[in-house]
């Protein structure tokens, strides 16, 4: 019952070299395209961000490259997707098992999925994205959504 | 024969991130023939549960001065550093580790 990135990627939800200062300009602005593609509500995108404050999601992953997953609880979810974004200069994000450590993001995963299963699915599959660094580079580079599927479909 | 040992994964919220974490030790200690037990919570449950347990692994900084022997790692979400702990996972399950209670 493996999931895939893509199946969940919300076309509208991808921004490709956002130019975002911080940490919360992204979740915000991903969080509105979320809004507007109908998969959250509109307490989504405070919640993530309030979220995000006390339990960062930022995952370093070695040679200054990190990723972030933020997320909130289903309550904000309206139906599953998940947006994305790649930043043109990294923002500053803290760091999963150390909040106090802020860590350079790349790649933005943000999360909106309405059960458990999906949840664990899901950080199954990015788990296995972020462990293949090629793919990884490639995706923080691609300039076209269709780039972006098809990275994210090369998994196997 | 070899006793069973439990190991109290915690993460944030005690949804997803300690559920890939517990299956991952799992999977590799059963590989090893350890006999492990993992139960999930929340960082902030870890010292009320702590007590019947032989190791605590979280995602999120633990509480200091845990009765237990603890390690914090993303190893299982990121990949990184994953083999190395596995193997202390192993050596303190087992008894064979530095610094192991």
């Amino acid at each position: 019952m493996s999931i895939d990135i893509s199946d969940y990627l919300v076309p509208d939800g991808v921004v490709l070299g956002c130019d975002a200062v911080d940490a919360n300009e992204v979740i915000g602005l991903l969080a509105d395209h979320l809004q507007k593609a109908a998969v959250v509500k509109s307490s989504y995108g405070a919640a993530v961000i309030s979220r995000e404050a006390i339990m960062p999601t930022g995952l370093p992953l070695g040679d200054g490259f990190a990723v972030a997953v933020p997320h909130t609880d289903p309550e904000h979810v309206i139906s599953s997707g998940v947006a994305m974004a790649t930043l043109s200069k990294p923002v500053m994000f803290g760091s999963m098992d150390d909040p106090d450590k802020k860590i350079p993001v790349s790649v933005v995963f943000e999360l909106a999925l309405r059960s458990k299963d999906e949840q664990i699915e899901m950080l199954t599959a990015i788990g296995q994205l972020l462990q293949d660094e090629g793919r990884l580079r490639r995706l923080s580079s691609a300039s076209s959504i269709e780039e972006v599927t098809s990275i994210l479909n090369s998994t196997y | 024969m070899s006793d069973r040992k439990i190991v109290l994964v915690a993460c944030g919220t005690a949804v997803a991130t300690s559920t890939v974490v517990a299956n991952s030790i799992e999977e590799e200690m059963s590989a090893r023939g350890i006999n492990v037990e993992t139960r999930q919570c929340k960082v902030t449950e870890v010292p009320s549960l702590v007590d019947g347990v032989d190791l605590v692994v979280s995602t999120t900084p633990l509480p200091s001065n845990l009765p237990k022997p603890a390690i914090v790692t993303l190893a299982f979400l990121t990949g990184i550093g994953r083999d190395q702990e596995i193997e202390k996972i192993a050596g303190i399950l087992t008894g064979k580790a530095a610094g192991a209670n």
